[in-house]
């Protein structure tokens, strides 16, 4: 290119010209090797293809300076066509350098998403918790708030956005600052959801939409209270009774209306007992439509029961990545409470 | 010295009248082939984009050739459309897109300068120098 100094381009023409010479002299695989690593002296130092077709031309002229005049025309269109080439090339080279660049910030964007979305696994001696969150993608799509009181209460609000990576990121961390200004309102399941919804309405997108499960244990009473807007239902494991129930709760997805409300429902723990929030990411099994993912759910959590709360998170993120085949295209997160 | 000439730019052949116009005045001042190929391209692009998108303009060569600069420049203007997003369409990529502005950043590499005016529903002036060294 014009950057290249004259001298420079002079340079390269006599290395260029004693390469062709040595080959068509010998014509040997070792002439060929150093016209390669020459090659790679040319891309580095960014000479354009029209560059290299106008080295090869002056070469030729003084190699076999009788043979030039009828050559000359056709190098010179050559060059012509090149130049062409020699644009898209450059935009290339440029696009790459962007993509790097793009890289680069969004390895930055997921480690502060990281560090701004740290679920903090509280530690209660009235109840065992577990939690395991896993991206899809770079970004995390799913996020797990929980909030306590001494032993008395504990709060886990489990949060999809619909979508993945960077936007639902993005909308995330306004859900966890939401969620942070509740400070002591955190017991009323129906009262956070309202407060998010309208949260998420007024600062989000239209088009983004977020599905919130909440519940809130109060250990002294033994009542798990609860609400969803538009998630997956919760799993109640009754010990006593060797049986499951979803702790259905209906209510609109947030951010879609600014007035919706949430009712709440409430049923009472016993000892033994096991509750599980999920995302989407565990009970869709794209693809794998002929298998109930309720049924391997709660069959993976009836035949572990004894193991802690967050070793039950484990084995059935092993047991439904297998099934997945290793490749889960949803966020994955799963959260279990064990009185 | 400084000797300016131009060109209409109204059907496809007057982009060729254009691209000859600019390598004679290349020629003239004394510039190589490959940089002669250049300059013919990026006022190939300019004039396409006049003819595609905005019907009519015009391709000004001058040739400056003083004791200090020896330099062509290409000046394109047009009464079109005009460029929305003058930032946008320098960016990479976009030259694909199709539309008033495309291909610019091939024209910025192949020349040393390019400058964009444009104002909605007037038109675009691009100004562009390519300098002997």
């Amino acid at each position: 290119m014009a950057a290249l100094g004259r001298e420079k381009m002079k340079q390269l023409e006599a290395q260029y010209k004693k390469i062709l010479a040595d080959y068509i002299v010998n014509q040997t695989e070792k002439n060929l090797y150093i016209a390669q690593n020459f090659t790679r002296q040319l891309i580095q130092k960014n000479i354009s293809p029209e560059d290299v077709i106008s080295i090869h031309k002056n070469a030729i002229a003084e190699i076999f300076p009788d043979r030039m005049n009828e050559a000359q025309p056709a190098y010179d269109f050559l060059i012509e066509v090149m130049v062409h080439y020699g644009m898209a090339h450059r935009e290339h080279q440029s696009l790459l350098q962007k993509q790097a660049e793009y890289e680069m910030e969004m390895k930055i964007a997921t480690s502060i998403q990281k560090a701004l979305l740290k679920t903090h696994i509280p530690k209660l001696s009235t109840v065992d918790i577990g939690m395991l969150s896993v991206p899809a993608r770079k970004m995390n799509g799913d996020y797990v708030h929980f909030f306590y009181h001494r032993d008395d209460y504990l709060s886990v609000a489990v949060t999809d956005v619909v979508g993945k990576g960077v936007p639902a990121a993005l909308c995330m961390s306004m859900v966890k600052y939401g969620l942070e200004t509740l400070e002591y309102a955190y017991k009323e399941p129906s009262y956070v959801l309202e407060v998010i919804n309208r949260v998420i309405e007024k600062g989000v997108d239209d088009s983004m939409f977020v599905s919130m499960f909440y519940g809130c244990l109060d250990t002294q009473r033994n009542m798990f209270s609860y609400a969803s807007a538009g998630h997956e239902p919760a799993l109640h494991y009754n010990a006593k009774q060797d049986q499951f129930v979803a702790l259905e709760a209906k209510g609109l997805l947030l951010g879609v209306l600014p007035n919706t409300k949430y009712t709440y429902q409430e049923v009472i723990l016993e000892d033994n007992d096991i509750i599980t929030m999920m995302t989407d990411g565990v009970t869709e099994f794209r693809g794998n439509d002929h298998l109930n993912s309720r049924q391997i759910i709660t069959s993976v959590i009836r035949d572990n029961k004894y193991l802690s709360a967050q070793q039950l998170c484990q084995l059935l993120y092993r047991e439904i990545e297998k099934i997945h085949g290793f490749d889960l295209s949803d966020d994955f997160t799963v959260v279990i409470l064990k009185k | 010295m400084a000797s300016k000439s131009s060109v209409e730019i109204i059907t496809e052949w007057d982009i060729v009248a254009a691209r000859q116009l600019g390598r004679n005045e290349a020629k003239a001042l004394g510039f190589g082939t490959v940089d002669q190929a250049r300059i013919t391209t990026a006022i190939s692009e300019l004039a396409r984009n006049i003819y595609l998108y905005a019907n009519i303009g015009r391709i000004e060569i001058e040739r400056v050739d003083t004791e200090t600069e020896k330099k062509i420049v290409v000046t394109a203007t047009d009464q079109g459309p005009g460029i929305h997003d003058i930032r946008k369409v320098m960016e990479e990529g976009y030259s694909t897109s199709g539309g008033v502005g495309a291909g610019l950043p091939g024209v910025k590499r192949l020349m040393d300068s390019l400058e964009v005016q444009s104002v909605i529903g007037e038109g675009t002036t691009i100004r562009a120098e390519k300098w002997l060294r």
